[in-house]
């Protein structure tokens, strides 16, 4: 293949033209339990053929949304369109969508074929029809040797292709996965995340994906919408989310961080310093921040974004004197964990780009520390 | 020492079948004892079989006892079953708590209270709307599925429960209504349990005499009637003739379950396998990439 | 034409409710409320025998004759709280030694080969699928003065002449352990065996010997399935007919033989029903401890 799959991704915004219909819209839906509340006031926009991925931690809400899409629960308040319908009310059994359950949900007592099928008939095709559709999809997910076992003659990975190929089967509009990859095993799991991408690019069916890892949001998803709490709290491509978090808990969520507790000593609209505690030097960032005179703020600095040398700089802003505490070696890089004077613990991670390096940095080194002046994320809450 | 635990599980189990199977085993020697005084040993003989058989009062006993155990335990699995989707399934209602009590109750509920309370509402029932006219068969196979439904309900409730409901949410999610979610997916699966329940119920019908006495009418004798008024009197040796035949039916039906048991344990052993070998399979492709 | 489909999904979902719970409300429910009312009534030399509550006076008034002479006769003759109590005692120590029988059999069960536990508990089972009326009639044989069990002490030479036991409480005790037995070991084997063997892998690893370790771990996990099958023995024993009647002494005093003979032998069907109130009221709270332990093992409540 001349061009990679995801090429045409680079152009693939939807979100960003203004004239844009989003495919499902998702309007203020609250969903409540008793007094527990699941789903607070979410609105989201979703585009056609997309593979939007909603990421959080257990209980953020993220499976509950998914299950108003699907019609297994109501929302209440709110409304939900797909495809400009309001589908607020309509039973499961009538929306034109389908899911992929976490367990597979395959029929014990039916073989794959009759699975695969069973969708089908309910719409009450001609079986020529439905004959020629199964043998094609289970072909596309290279099942077809196995259309007359039944499911506990299969593995993981066979089930989760029988249940995929059930729901794509009947060419929804919208298709929702549940955890999708967290059953399988690590080895195929990587070669799964890029099955599911070609699968969706060839039949351009929109994905809505719940997920709490990071990686497969990352790997998968065209936009990730990251939960907490029952709230949205950003939504953005996975390069906006991860190097333009919004808040504390986005920055931290997302692979990890180093957090630096500061004020602002200067505040200009093209630039601002942060006096920090931990720090000798100011955190110098060159954009102007919004935010209150004197109020607390936070500077992000991703750990790979650090480099480490044994000279001392002579910048006045953005280093800072270290002793390497620990140090992680993986081969293809190393991790250092690095001990500012203030105690603070500073992580940073190098590649390990010198194959015969004998002059490596080493434990109880005094080191220093520097980023450039784009690298921190300032957030303000 | 864990020898000695063996050791003790050992007797236990041996203790415990005899203490369970002693009283079936004499039944059954003493149905072929050509002596009249069942417990003193006359000679090996079947004559009792051959009385048994043409003791006609049993022989009816039996046949009506068999059409009412098949009719009630039917209606019973169709009870207990709606009764069971509904306090698995259909979340809280109001009202659920009674549904649950209502269904519970007949599991320990002593049968004389049963029995008195059954038979005092057909009374009633008779003075006021003239239905069910009399006692017999009609009063017998209502009063059995009331009382064999709880079971069903236990047993499919139960089944319901372990079931993953997913598969009935996917159903639902590929286009089919609640019934056919019903017939086509959640009935297959539970198949098994509906059909230990129909066992369970046809023997508890079967079985049952303190119930039947209240509500039974004159010329309706069951056959747990016509025993108990004979033992009442004593030992009599057609009645073990009758015990032997019935535990010679209930064992080969054990047999057969234990049998089909195995068969079904290999089989999954044997499809666990094929899984096995497949996933090795997957893995194997994928890393040749 | 959305609206309807709702109407009807709702419906449906009604109408299976309503099924199995009218059936339930009419034939069970609601014959307790006819107990009730005719344990307030007086007997009469008819068919039914006995009073109607209600009847039209001379002036068109609707009376309600409530006699209460049934429950003050209840209380008045000894006969009755006697019975009361005396099946509350027979029933609490079958069940006692039911247990003590019934939980090292489940428990040796729960602890064998998981191939040899389906055929051993099948083996259990299958004595309950036989008639319950003929395993009881079975002891007699057994217990009687010249029954295999005089027989065979006399034959081993432990006594010269037959010890009456048929007919006497003995016999009794005997025939509700074993006939009870199956619904003792029952819920006990299934709560066994689910048990988390790791659990006392890791109390040995801390220090405990095995005995420690069962008193410890695994009694007081299995208190569950004891309750149940205390529950599942005692209450239907205290109500028993048939054991009695057939092993126990003629004078033995059970509330089930004596609500029996009032209703069959004496024809005093309000008696009887007061009888029957009084014992359910008795009942209720173990019942309703029961109901609770069903619906917490069941877990049946859906989103």
């Amino acid at each position: 293949m001349a061009t990679s799959p995801r090429a045409t991704q680079q152009k693939f915004e939807p979100w960003t033209d203004p004239d844009a219909k989003p495919y499902v819209r998702i309007e203020k839906v609250t969903k409540k339990f008793g007094d527990f509340i699941a789903v607070d006031d979410v609105s989201l926009s979703i585009y056609q053929k997309e593979i939007f991925c909603l990421l959080g931690a257990s209980g953020c809400g993220k499976t509950t949304l998914l299950r108003m899409l699907a019609g297994f629960e109501r929302p209440t308040s709110g409304r939900i369109f797909i495809d400009g319908v309001d589908m607020t009310s309509i039973p499961p059994y009538e929306r034109p969508v389908n899911m992929m359950f976490q367990s597979y949900a395959i029929f014990p007592h039916m073989t794959v074929e009759q699975n695969v099928a069973f969708g089908l008939k309910q719409e009450r095709l001609k079986k020529d029809e439905i004959d020629s559709r199964v043998n094609d999809m289970l072909n596309l997910v290279r099942l077809g040797q196995f259309a007359k076992r039944k499911p506990h003659q299969l593995s993981g990975g066979q089930r989760q292709r029988v249940a995929l190929a059930r729901s794509l089967v009947k060419k929804p509009k919208l298709l929702l996965l549940d955890e999708p990859l967290a059953a399988l095993d690590k080895k195929l799991r990587e070669h799964t995340q890029f099955e599911l991408i070609n699968i969706q690019e060839t039949l351009g069916v929109t994905f809505v994906v719940v997920t709490h890892d990071q990686e497969e949001a990352m790997t998968l998803s065209t936009r990730i919408g990251l939960m907490n709490h029952g709230e949205i709290v950003q939504v953005g491509t996975p390069s906006e989310i991860y190097e333009y978090p919004n808040s504390r808990f986005v920055s931290e969520f997302i692979g990890s961080v180093n957090m630096f507790e500061g004020r602002l000593v200067e505040d200009e609209p093209s630039y601002v310093r942060i006096g920090c505690d931990d720090l000798e030097a100011p955190i110098y960032v060159d954009h102007g921040v919004s935010s209150a005179p004197g109020a607390t703020i936070w500077a992000a600095i991703r750990p790979e974004k650090i480099t480490i040398g044994r000279d001392k700089p002579d910048a006045t802003d953005n280093w800072a004197a270290a002793v390497v505490q620990d140090i992680a070696y993986m081969g293809d890089m190393s991790i250092y964990l690095l001990r500012l004077d203030s105690g603070k613990v500073v992580r940073v991670t190098q590649p390990n780009i010198y194959r015969h390096a004998d002059d490596r940095i080493t434990w109880d080194e005094r080191v220093y520390l520097q980023w450039y002046p784009e690298s921190p994320v300032v957030v303000t809450k | 020492m864990n020898q000695g635990r063996n050791l003790f599980r050992t007797l236990v189990l041996i203790l415990g079948f005899a203490f369970l199977y002693i009283p079936i085993v004499s039944l059954i020697v003493y149905s072929f004892n050509s002596s009249r005084l069942v417990t003193v040993w006359g000679g090996f003989s079947t004559k009792w079989y051959g009385a048994l058989l043409h003791n006609d009062q049993i022989l009816n006993a039996a046949m009506l006892s068999l059409k009412v155990a098949a009719i009630s335990a039917t209606l019973a699995v169709v009870l207990g079953t709606l009764a069971g989707l509904v306090l698995a399934r259909f979340g809280p209602f109001k009202g659920r708590t009674l549904l649950s009590g209502l269904t519970t109750a007949p599991l320990v509920m002593p049968e004389v209270i049963t029995g008195l309370s059954l038979l005092l509402l057909f009374v009633t029932m008779e003075q006021i709307i003239g239905w069910p006219a009399g006692r017999g068969m009609t009063t017998i196979i209502i009063s059995h599925i009331t009382l064999t439904m709880a079971f069903v309900t236990v047993v499919v409730q139960s089944r319901l429960s372990q079931m993953d409901d997913s598969l009935e949410e996917a159903a639902m999610d590929l286009g089919a209504r609640p019934h056919k979610v019903f017939f086509l997916i959640t009935l297959p699966i539970i198949a098994p349990a509906l059909m230990s329940g129909w066992l369970l119920a046809f023997t508890l019908s079967l079985d049952d005499l303190v119930i039947t006495s209240f509500v039974a009418g004159p010329g309706s004798s069951t056959l747990p009637m016509v025993i108990f008024s004979k033992v009442r009197l004593g030992v009599s040796p057609d009645i073990n003739a009758l015990a032997t035949i019935l535990v010679a039916i209930v064992a080969v039906g054990v047999v057969i379950a234990g049998y089909t048991m195995t068969r079904q344990q290999k089989q999954k052993e044997r499809d666990a396998q094929m899984a096995l070998a497949a996933n090795q399979q997957m893995i194997e492709s994928v890393k040749k990439g | 034409m959305k609206a309807l489909l709702k109407r009807v999904g709702l419906q449906g979902r009604s109408v299976v409710t309503a099924v199995p719970y009218l059936w339930l409300l009419l034939f069970f429910l609601i014959p307790f409320v006819i107990v009730l009312k005719i344990s307030f009534s007086s007997t009469l030399i008819a068919m039914p025998p006995y009073e109607p509550l209600l009847h039209w006076t001379g002036d068109k008034v609707l009376q309600i004759k409530l006699n209460l002479g049934n429950f003050a006769f209840l209380v008045e003759d000894n006969l009755y709280w006697k019975a009361y109590l005396n099946s509350i005692w027979v029933a609490s120590v079958s069940t006692f030694f039911c247990l003590l029988l019934g939980y090292p059999i489940a428990y040796a069960i729960a602890r064998s080969d998981p191939s040899a536990r389906n055929i051993l508990m099948l083996l259990i089972v299958l004595p309950f699928w036989t008639s319950f009326l003929l395993r009881v009639y079975a002891w007699i044989g057994i217990l009687k003065n010249n029954g295999l069990l005089n027989n065979f002490l006399i034959w081993i030479g432990a006594i010269d002449q037959p010890i009456q036991m048929l007919q006497t409480d003995f016999a009794v005790y005997v025939g509700i352990v074993y006939s009870y037995l199956p619904f003792m070991i029952l819920p006990l084997y299934a709560n066994l065996e689910k048990m988390d063997l790791t659990l006392l892998e890791a109390a040995a690893d801390l220090g405990c010997k095995p005995w420690q370790g069962f008193l410890k771990v695994t009694l007081p996990l299995s208190l569950p399935g004891v309750r149940a099958g205390c529950l599942l023995v005692f209450i239907p024993a205290v109500g028993e007919f048939v054991i009695p009647s057939l092993l126990g002494d003629p004078g033995m005093l059970m509330i089930g033989k004596v609500l029996w003979t009032e209703f069959f032998n004496n024809r005093d069907w309000p008696v009887a029903s007061a009888v029957a109130i009084v014992l359910l009221l008795f009942l209720v709270i173990p019942m309703m401890y029961f109901q609770r332990a069903q619906d917490a093992e069941a877990g049946g409540v859906h989103r």
